[in-house]
């Protein structure tokens, strides 16, 4: 279950920028911090973040362990056409949630 | 944070100096809200912003899911949450017949975890749990907190008050000393706020994550350096009770962010 929440206007004039913003619940566990028993705590956090717009990869980033818990990411898009906006984030393990929206654009 | 508390032996022998206050009343009530910087003002105000939405998304979801050996889910039960629990979370901690004790919004979610969907209980500070209980105080946010008017529930809120003004801990501090008679000044880089439980389940910077208003209470315990009640020790609910009971007439924010 992708806990994540993403802000892309509903509709948009051809050729506007639109904000995009996206938030994921995620520790960010750096692998640095020691638990209770002594012990690291592992390493686990969203490596890559990427959008895609109609299936073309619009955004990307790659996120490091000092970005905090529940990552916060906007950026701006060129609305172009109607269609569908993707979210992917990837953690260490390879494992990937995603989340969607739609936009039109008139 | 460490270094913050150190400074609380300094300010302590300043605190204890002072009469105790006949605590805030009316007007010059404020939420913790009122004390933090624009930037994080603007994070809880926004929803698309505010990473406490997270918990409370996860919480819709978990609301319509099937759980434990009744295999039904709270929505199976109580429906459109914005219908049937607008208002709920104004009025805990209610008075629960089973125990003969007050009982917090959290601990009534889990005996319906436990009695009706006949699930094992949500362990404190869970995400599941968190998120449930941010879910349903949501649905009354932006509702003036109103306790329930019922005797039996007396005694218990006098023992809260009790607690709020006795001194604990190495620092021999009560909670009134910071929150009743010292709100608006600083504790090293913190504003000391009016302790004021309108926002939780909430979102704090320092812990990155979503946490229950007992977290905050132990928070506050441990920094004046005296034992934590336990996670659903009756004491945090009486203090809660206590603290709602302060708080009447202040608007529900949950979920909230602080520092
Ligand atoms: C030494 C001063 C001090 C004492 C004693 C103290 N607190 Fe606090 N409390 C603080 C500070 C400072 C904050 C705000 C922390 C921050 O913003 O990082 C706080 C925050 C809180 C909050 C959160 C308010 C909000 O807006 O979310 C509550 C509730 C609270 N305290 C209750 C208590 C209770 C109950 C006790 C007694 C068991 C207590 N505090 C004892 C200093 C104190
Ligand atoms: C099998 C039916 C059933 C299920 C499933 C169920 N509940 Fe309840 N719930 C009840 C009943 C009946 C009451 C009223 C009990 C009472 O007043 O003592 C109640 C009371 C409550 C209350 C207090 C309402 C108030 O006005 O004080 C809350 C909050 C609540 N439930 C939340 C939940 C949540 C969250 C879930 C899912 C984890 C859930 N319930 C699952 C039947 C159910």
């Amino acid at each position: 279950m992708a806990r994540a929440l993403v802000n892309v206007p509903k509709a948009a004039r051809q050729g506007e920028v639109v904000e995009i913003r996206a938030m994921i619940a995620h520790p960010m566990e750096t692998g640095y911090r020691v638990g209770p028993n002594g012990i690291n705590i592992p390493r686990d956090i969203i490596r890559r973040f990427a959008c895609t717009y109609n299936g073309e990869e619009v955004f990307s980033a790659d996120l490091f362990p000092a970005v905090s818990a529940n990552p916060f990411i906007a950026f701006t898009l060129v609305a172009t056409t109607s269609g569908t906006i993707d979210f992917t984030w990837t953690d260490d393990a390879g494992k990937t949630q995603t989340a969607s929206a739609e936009i039109t654009v008139g | 944070m460490r270094a913050l508390w150190g400074l609380v032996g300094i300010i302590a022998a300043v605190v204890c100096s002072m009469a105790i206050a006949a605590g805030i009343e009316g007007s010059a009530k404020r939420s913790g809200f009122d004390f933090m910087t624009p930037e994080t003002q603007a994070l809880q105000a926004d929803d698309m912003s505010n990473p406490g939405m997270l918990w409370v998304l996860q919480g819709e979801q978990l609301w319509q899911q099937s759980e434990g050996r009744a295999d039904v889910a709270c929505a199976g039960c109580h429906g459109d949450a914005s219908q049937t629990m607008r208002g709920v979370a104004t009025r805990y901690p209610a008075f629960d017949e089973a125990t003969g004790r007050p009982i917090d919004l959290a601990g009534r979610i889990n005996s319906c975890r436990g009695e009706r969907q006949q699930a094992e209980p949500l362990t404190p500070e869970s995400d599941a749990l968190l998120a449930l209980t941010a879910y349903v105080t949501h649905q009354s946010r932006g509702m003036p907190i109103t306790p329930a008017i019922d005797a039996r529930l007396a005694p218990f809120r006098d023992n809260g008050r009790r607690l709020f003004q006795s001194r604990i801990g190495q620092l021999d501090l009560s909670c009134a000393s910071c929150h009743d008679d010292n709100w608006g000044k600083r504790l090293g880089g913190s504003v000391m706020p009016q302790a004021h439980p309108t926002g939780y389940p909430l979102y704090r910077l320092e812990w990155q994550t979503v946490g229950s208003l007992q977290r905050r209470l132990r928070n506050c315990m441990i920094g004046v350096r005296a034992e934590p009640f336990a996670f659903g020790a009756p004491e945090l609910v009486d203090l809660e009770l206590h603290l709602m009971e302060r708080a009447r007439g202040l608007r529900v924010e949950t979920p909230a962010v602080r520092p």
